[in-house]
């Protein structure tokens, strides 16, 4: 009896000092706001986000949506800026977690040579400043490429200068959507397929040959599709124009500069969480593999990778937060990320200081949660089963 | 990142801090205190203000600092230059870190309401005109339709292009930048067919190419841009000392008193020159100063059209010619209000 008064005594007192600390902290928000408000109004500092819905005025180089200087307005940058954020930040993991892995296994590799390249590719890599690769990448980038007078032609009528690669943009008619339609319904058949393959091989042990099929059900079938619909795609191919190239799809140098810093920069840490993991596999998994007859291929895919993703994905995720979070080095390379449209142009047009960085760094904080929240799902779909 | 610091560094002051200095005690008086002047200034712009191989802060900017040190202290040297980029300098001003922002800052109706700063007087008439190569065979701004163009963010520069263009129906291709140095690098490797900024500037930047011959700058002015030095809001006193140090220059220029002549002219029986060098009179009390503030940024740093002369006039490489800021009497723009 006694002992359960005192232990919920206890646990009452807990709750109470958790809510106190929530509220201390909750005060201490308020109080430093409403300190703000004052401490801006007495300096004579416009405050509030009165200026989201203003006319921006100012242009930005890349805009994954539509946005026009003279009737754009704040706002609308902002979405402009963390789209590129996003976009440069995705590419940027993609090709990482490649690089990174294929690096990672090479270092690991019997091949003596393999083994000291990929070892030497991360001990330079990440070890010169990240700033400093951004500006080698954005100068090598700029300065191998040929002037706009002097642009290669690429196949496909894609066209290469230091303003960009221009590729022929795709224009869709209407009913393009039928093709699309079909080619998911083709690609949902041809999963089908591989599984009822997979069972039935696992019930009879006798092998369905499920290449051809699936192949017919992903690209033959929405070819037909294609066709029938009367060809509903076209290309608005670049041309060369008086300065610029005009038309076609633009990537810009500093996008392609960024994106690579960042893999490259990346890749050298994955490269070693990868290793790490890998490593953390008992070498019995491995012989034991070999074992049942095994190849080394199929070891490290079906047998260590799968347990040494348990062991990589917590560190991989800090990896890509630091990468998103690095993209906003953008602005010494003229990148418009959020950190240059925002954090820039916008703050110093507006001149509210307070209420843009902290829009800015919650940002970033709701995109880092939304990224470790992803992988933590992840993890789960990766841990063994505990019986 | 910087230019983040000191964003982030204000956002704390203001939520955690009570008002720093402004409320309570004055500007001149906090720089009395500290024994010298602190100056926000360009950092990289020959002419305005950049410091030599040796660290001495030069430049038009520059020297319009070191007169108001010389007024308050007696001693150009009095001062502490802050390098700041476009994108720096309103925030470093709003946060106390700098007394007065000397650096070619355009005077706009938003800037000077808003930010919760005073524009203190006109010291340099300017424009924004565009650099482009001569190769490009182009003589005139409005053939740059479809161009791209380098240009510093957050600057009066980067609104005025996309205006410019927008009003002359040509499509703009610009490419913006955190500093003026990164714009003109990514200019100079061919990144863009363009690099605007204020004229001032343009013919400054243009001698920092590797090449400059083969770089010239476009007849067209597309802008007006009034630099002006900035303070905080609300300190009057400060402000009138700031305003009236460029205006004393002026009037010392149209009464020829110079460097050179001006211990000769404290014996002048011209009223107007007697009461400029505080012989007669209680002006310089009068803006919490010594009466003879004026004579001292005179003696030290020279009037109005010495400073030009030797930073960005005919005595330095730049070579600008004065126009809008030739005196009024000499056809010009630049006019003093009279000491009395």
């Amino acid at each position: 009896m006694l002992q359960r008064t005192l232990s919920t005594r206890r646990r009452l007192g807990g709750v109470v000092l958790q809510i106190a600390i929530v509220a201390a902290i909750g005060g201490l928000g308020y109080g430093a706001a409403y300190n703000a408000g004052l401490n801006l109004s007495r300096a004579h500092i416009a405050s509030g986000f009165g200026f989201w819905n203003n006319t921006a005025g100012f242009d930005i180089s890349q805009t994954l949506i539509a946005y026009s200087a003279s009737t754009s307005s704040f706002g609308r940058a902002f979405w402009v800026g963390l789209l590129n954020t996003l976009l440069v930040g995705a590419v940027g993991i993609v090709f990482a977690t490649i690089l990174g892995f294929v690096v990672g296994i090479a270092r690991l590799s019997n091949n003596w040579l393999v083994a000291r390249l990929a070892g030497g590719y991360v001990e330079l890599v990440r070890n010169v400043p990240l700033l400093l690769q951004l500006l080698f990448w954005y100068n090598a980038v700029l300065k191998s490429l040929p002037l706009l007078h002097g642009s290669m032609a690429l196949p496909g009528g894609a066209i290469l200068n230091n303003r960009g690669l221009f590729l022929p943009r795709p224009v869709f008619a209407a009913n393009f959507s039928a093709v699309v339609v079909v080619l998911v319904g083709g690609i949902i058949c041809a999963i089908g397929l591989t599984v009822w393959s997979r069972w039935r091989h696992q019930r009879t042990g006798a092998n369905v040959h499920i290449f051809w099929p699936s192949l017919a059900l992903i690209v033959g079938l929405p070819l037909i599709a294609y066709a029938a619909a009367g060809f509903p795609l076209h290309f608005n191919v670049p041309q060369m124009g008086r300065f610029n190239v005009s038309g076609g799809l633009e990537i810009l140098p500093e996008f392609v500069a960024l994106a690579l810093a960042l893999s490259v920069y990346t890749a050298a840490f994955i490269a070693e969480v990868v290793r790490a993991g890998v490593l953390a596999v008992s070498h019995g998994q491995t012989e034991a593999a070999q074992a049942l007859g095994l190849r080394s291929g199929q070891t490290l895919r079906l047998v260590v990778l799968p347990q040494a993703m348990r062991v990589i994905v917590p560190p991989l995720t800090s990896q890509y937060l630091n990468l998103i979070k690095n993209s906003s080095l953008a602005v010494v390379i003229g990148y418009p990320d959020l950190v240059q449209v925002f954090a820039g142009s916008v703050l110093n047009i507006t001149g509210q200081a307070v209420e843009v960085i902290a829009l800015t760094m919650a940002v970033y904080l709701a995109i880092s949660l939304f990224t470790s929240l992803t992988m933590n799902l992840y993890i789960r779909t990766v841990a063994i089963p505990e019986r | 990142m910087r230019r983040l610091a000191t964003a982030v560094a204000l956002a704390m002051a203001l939520a955690l801090g009570t008002q720093a200095a402004a409320a309570t005690d004055t500007t001149l008086a906090a720089v009395k205190q500290r024994g010298e002047l602190i100056c926000g200034a360009n950092g990289t712009l020959a002419g305005f203000g950049m410091p030599d191989p040796q660290g001495n802060w030069t430049g038009f900017d520059v020297d319009f600092c070191r007169a108001i040190a010389a007024a308050i202290f007696n001693d150009p040297q009095k001062v502490k230059f802050v390098p700041l980029t476009a994108k720096d300098r309103f925030t470093a001003l709003q946060s106390g870190e700098i007394d007065v922002l000397s650096r070619n800052t355009t005077w706009t109706l938003s800037r000077d309401t808003s930010l919760g700063l005073d524009f203190a007087a006109i010291t340099y008439f300017d424009g924004q005109g565009f650099m482009v190569r001569k190769a490009l065979k182009v003589s005139s701004a409005l053939e740059l339709s479809d161009a791209s163009v380098c240009v510093q963010q957050g600057t009066t520069s980067e609104l005025n292009l996309a205006d410019y263009f927008r009003s002359n129906r040509m499509s703009l291709k610009s490419v913006t930048f955190a500093t003026g140095e990164e714009a003109l690098k990514a200019y100079e490797s061919g990144r863009c067919d363009a690099y605007t900024t204020d004229s001032s500037g343009l013919y400054g930047e243009r001698l920092e190419l590797t090449d400059p011959s083969q770089h010239i700058v476009l007849p067209e002015i597309i802008s007006k841009e009034p630099l002006s030095p900035v303070v905080r809001h609300g300190d009057n006193q400060w402000t009138d000392i700031v305003r009236w140090t460029h205006f004393v220059m002026i009037d010392a220029e149209e009464l020829g008193i110079n460097k050179g002549n001006v211990d000769a002219k404290l014996k002048s029986n011209d009223p107007e020159t007697r009461r400029l060098l505080g012989v007669e009179g209680q002006y310089g009390e009068a803006l919490g100063l010594t009466n003879d503030w004026a004579y001292r940024i005179i003696k030290h740093v020279g009037n109005y059209g010495e400073s030009f002369e030797r930073n960005i006039g005919q005595g330095s490489p730049l070579k600008i010619v004065r126009g809008l800021n030739a005196l009024w009497t000499k056809g010009g723009l630049q006019y003093g209000p009279p000491v009395r």
